[in-house]
């Protein structure tokens, strides 16, 4: 916990002090059916609403019920609010709500020293140790000696607050989140009346499970406030966002609706065809809902028939998307290949996870790039760009889908395990700043000719239903222009060049490279890309608070990259590249700019933890 | 009001491409590709009305012989390409080219999916027996012991009866040619057009370099009427060339019968292309020479809601519902609050 002021003002009311925070990290903990999830949504929503700036990352077990109790069945959800700019969910916690014996094995180790430790006291039973691999009750040692342990009856105490709602034991003793809920709330002083609502509206159907909710809601904030144990609450005052309505979204939400605001600037139907698969699948499950927007859903038989339904969509004329995870891409490549060469608009959205093969299902990576990249046979280039932020994969949804249909090309938008599962505020944009999306089908047989490009480089879109524009596609070689088969082997390295060519131009609408920090040059410039934008922002942003000369380039576009990127390259005397991955960006830069750049690598299923992109700092700076 | 003048009658040459042929010479595909002009031709289809879609192997060049819309795709994934070209445009005419191994080795999933889904897809699979395109290696149809390069001890392996793979998936239109009876090859393609959902056609078709003859038991003049049965809705099953052999049900089994000797007409198995269950177009579908005669003619023919059909219904029901989108709506959706 970040202290700014450490106010000893008592409250008058409870005489309970309270210390002003800057920013603070807590993490609900509990068995997978505890609704950790839920209360961790609820309280972002609540930290969001009164104005924090807020990152989240739920951490749920791969298996969907591991035995309760259980360490392989303990589920997280960590927030990290604050009045600064939030960038990740945090590296270490400074409140940990541990509902089980589990819970608190499994997520001790990142709880800070001097944090603040929530037990359900209540179950801390022999047999719920046992299930822990816990020896002896480390409620009744000195291993919790270093935190500031508040031991908690929730289930108990839940029982008693919603007796009168006449719930069984069981649906009552399902309230017990929301009894810890309201106890963080006192705790870190958030309004009740959000979640009140969204209880109201959620359970309307049912009104004594809402009741029962609501009850152990209060109860549990009630206790904070009277019980003796708590001396000391906190506040993290408002942030300073961009004036705006907001709403927080999931990776996965903001890219469904980046989706559908493309199709419908493009005034198309948008054709999505998947595969399940995680962490991808929300997209899907969000964009069936949609149906009122023309969006069609397709769930296929598989990730190859996913993206072959997504490219015959496109070529009759819909905007054509599909998404995936790394064994699914490897799937749909051949696909894609089709794709490219017949040079019709689709994006593939792929959400990377840990790999190789089944690898880390619900762990985030960055090690698709290279599949993305290089991953067809043939020269086979597609362009290729990666979200930075929950919320970005909203404009990174739809500036895949403009390149798609300008340059009439698969576009790989590359997302991740913890972009699409975490979640931030995202600030609703007005339609007037969305940029139109301009699609053009030709309608004239006059000089018609499916191969004839444009200055862009692209060919036209002529699409099935026209007069006179009947043409065939098809992944043989095609001659210029006219687009018949054409094995000429002249004409085959023109149409290479050409395909490639065609995404070097994009090259031309792509922002120069921004630098944070030395625009100048210096000593170290950190470059990183997609989902490793917070962590490595945040520790530049500490490092030149402490006077150290680090700059950051975050690169959206991976290919092409920005016309600049190479002459910002050659001014810093260290290149270090951040990724999830073992080096593939790195070898890229190295490839293209012949600089000499080194990698910090980390796969570990998680995101970058500022500390580890700090000690980085500290090692090629020599310490600050 | 539209007038004679704007459309002026298409022929077969209309849907004629101006790329040259290139199947060897003697290929079955030639007959089918007039058979689809044909039928095109002969339901007067504006030609821009129509996709066709194939996968890899010789039947799948295909639409480039077509004047009309048409993808060549990869290998086996034609079912699922023309899904979605179907899905974005449903007033299309989608038809899918396919041979054997690209429908029912590779392509095998995307074959079975679409047909359980009944999206309205003409799918032909131009069945020859052999991989040709790569030269002569065992195909899912070939007949066991067939030596080819691949199998130069013969095959060990059992072959696929499409259809009865089809009917699995509850096809609701399935029928079988074969390439030298354009006239009947014709007439069930038509019927296929018409039909609404999936419709499969197998289509027996004489590869003449890596195959050749390997239907000669259905076109040798001698041969042929003994081991054809035509299949007729509601007609007695009778073949043979002098008509006196015929099919019955003995147990759970199909049987050949001679007529006359104790057995008439009315013991015969009686057809029925509607008919709900698809009992007894799978015991026709299995009906493999030399122990049977070779069904040709409709297997079934019913009627199912197509897939498209019912996911417009969805998008028309949940429009009327919600009214048509609206962005500003849409981002404003759950909880949200204002920054000042």
């Amino acid at each position: 916990m970040s202290t700014t002021t450490s106010s000893k003002k008592a409250m008058a009311t409870t005489g309970k002090r309270t210390e002003t925070l800057e920013q603070a990290v807590i993490r609900f903990a509990g068995d997978s059916g505890d609704g950790m999830q839920l209360v961790g949504t609820q309280f972002t929503t609540a930290s969001a609403v009164i104005g924090n700036d807020v990152s989240t990352f739920p951490d749920y077990p791969a298996e969907i019920r591991a035995p309760a109790g259980t360490l392989g069945g303990v589920s997280g959800f960590q927030i990290n609010f604050g009045s600064r700019a939030v960038y990740t969910p945090g590296d270490t916690v400074d409140a940990l709500v541990a509902m089980n014996p589990a819970a608190l094995k499994v997520c001790l180790k990142d709880l800070a020293p001097g944090g603040v430790l929530v037990v359900n006291s209540d179950e801390f039973t022999q047999m719920n140790l046992a299930k822990a691999r816990y020896e002896t009750n480390p409620l009744e040692t000195d291993e919790l000696d270093k935190y500031r342990v508040y031991k908690v009856p929730i289930t108990s105490q839940t029982l008693l607050a919603v007796k009168e709602t006449g719930l069984n034991q069981k649906a009552a003793e399902r309230c017990k989140n929301f009894y810890a809920l309201g106890v963080v709330y006192w705790l870190f002083d958030r309004p009740l009346d959000v979640t009140i609502r969204w209880i109201d509206s959620k359970f309307a159907k049912v009104p004594a499970v809402a009741e029962a909710n609501r009850r152990a809601l209060q109860a549990g904030y009630n206790y904070g406030e009277t019980a003796e144990i708590f001396s000391v609450r906190y506040r993290v005052g408002k942030a300073p966002l961009k004036p705006g309505r907001y709403r927080n979204v999931t990776g996965n939400q903001a890219a469904a609706l980046g989706f559908v605001a493309a199709a419908k600037l493009a005034g198309k139907p948008l054709f999505y065809g998947s595969y399940p698969i995680t962490p991808a699948s929300e997209i899907l499950h969000e964009l069936t809902i949609y149906k009122n927007f023309d969006v069609r859903t397709f769930q296929a038989e598989d990730e190859i028939a996913a993206y072959a339904a997504v490219l015959g969509a496109a070529y009759a004329g819909c905007i054509g998307v599909t998404g995936t995870s790394g064994p699914g891409l490897a799937l749909k490549q051949e696909g894609i290949g089709l794709g490219i060469m017949t040079e019709l608009p689709t994006v593939i959205v792929d959400v990377q996870r840990g790999g190789p093969s089944t690898g880390l299902p619900t762990k985030t990576e960055q090690s698709d790039l290279w599949q993305a990249m290089l991953g067809r046979n043939g020269d086979c280039p597609a362009p290729v760009l990666a979200a930075s932020s929950p919320a970005d994969c909203f404009w990174a949804a739809m500036e895949a889908v403009r390149i798609a249909v300008k340059y009439m090309t698969p576009v790989f938008l590359l997302s991740d395990g913890y972009l699409s599962q975490g979640s931030e505020p995202w600030r609703i944009p007005n339609l007037d700043e969305l940029a139109p999306i301009k699609v053009e089908h030709p309608t004239d047989p006059a000089d018609f000719a499916p191969y004839r490009r444009d200055a862009n480089g692209s060919r036209p879109w002529a699409i099935p239903g026209t007069p006179g524009l009947q043409h065939r596609v098809g992944g043989l070689e095609k001659l210029d222009v006219a687009g018949t088969v054409s094995y000429d082997p002249a004409n085959h390295q023109r149409m290479t060049e050409l395909r490639a060519g065609k995404v070097e131009n994009i090259a031309a609408e792509i922002p120069p490279q921004e630098v944070y920090g030395d625009e100048a040059g210096g000593a170290l410039l950190l470059v990183s890309w997609g989902g490793s934008f917070g962590a490595v922002r945040s520790a530049v942003e500490r490092a030149r608070e402490d006077g150290q000369d680090v700059s950051h380039v975050h690169l959206r576009w991976l290919n092409p990259t920005p016309r600049n990127l190479g002459e910002i390259l050659s001014r810093f005397r260290t290149v270090v590249v951040c990724e999830m991955n073992m080096g593939q960006l790195q070898m890229l830069l190295r490839a293209r700019y012949l600089v000499d750049a080194y990698g910090l690598h980390k796969v570990r299923g998680r995101p970058f933890m500022v500390s580890d992109i700090r000690a980085k700092i500290d090692e090629v700076l020599g310490g600050r | 009001m539209t007038t004679m003048a704007d459309h002026p009658v298409l022929t077969i040459k209309d849907y004629k491409s101006d790329q040259d042929v290139r199947w060897c010479p003697g290929c079955g595909d030639f007959s089918i590709l007039t058979a689809i002009q044909k039928c095109l031709a002969a339901r007067q289809v504006p030609k821009e009305k129509v996709v066709c879609v194939s996968g890899i192997g010789c039947s799948s060049r295909f639409p480039y012989y077509m004047d009309t819309y048409g993808i060549h795709s990869i290998h086996g994934r034609a079912p699922a390409v023309a899904t979605g070209v179907k899905l974005a445009k449903p007033e299309l005419e989608v038809w899918v080219i396919t041979g054997d191994g690209d429908a029912l080795s590779i392509g095998g999933n995307h074959f079975l999916h679409a047909i359980r889904r009944n999206i309205g897809l003409k799918i032909v699979l131009f069945n020859n027996r052999i991989y040709a395109l790569t030269k002569g290696q065992v195909s899912p149809t070939s007949e066991q012991g067939k030596r080819t390069k691949s199998t130069p001890y013969g095959s060990i392996e059992n072959p696929v009866h499409s259809i009865a793979v089809a009917l699995g998936a509850e096809i609701t239109f399935a029928a079988r040619a074969i390439y030298n009876d354009p006239k009947m090859l014709q007439e069930i393609l038509e019927r296929a057009a018409n039909h609404k959902g999936t419709a499969f056609v197998e289509v027996y078709q004489d590869c003449a370099v890596y195959n050749h003859e390997a239907f000669s038991y259905l076109t040798d003049r001698q041969t042929r009427d003994d081991n054809i049965l035509y299949l007729e809705h509601g007609k007695p099953m009778i073949f043979g060339k002098n008509r006196d052999k015929g099919i019955r049900l003995v147990g759970m089994d199909t049987q050949v019968v001679t007529l006359g000797q104790g057995v008439s007409e009315k013991d015969l198995l009686v057809h029925d292309e509607h008919c709900e269950s698809p009992t007894l177009a799978f015991q026709l579908a299995r009906m493999a020479y030399p122990r049977f005669p070779t069904p040709l003619g409709v297997f079934r023919d019913i009627e199912k809601p197509s897939y498209e059909a019912m996911l417009f219904d969805q998008i028309k029901a949940t429009t009327a519902k919600l009214g048509p989108g609206d962005l500003n709506k849409l981002f404003a959706s759950g909880d949200t609050w204002v920054v000042e």
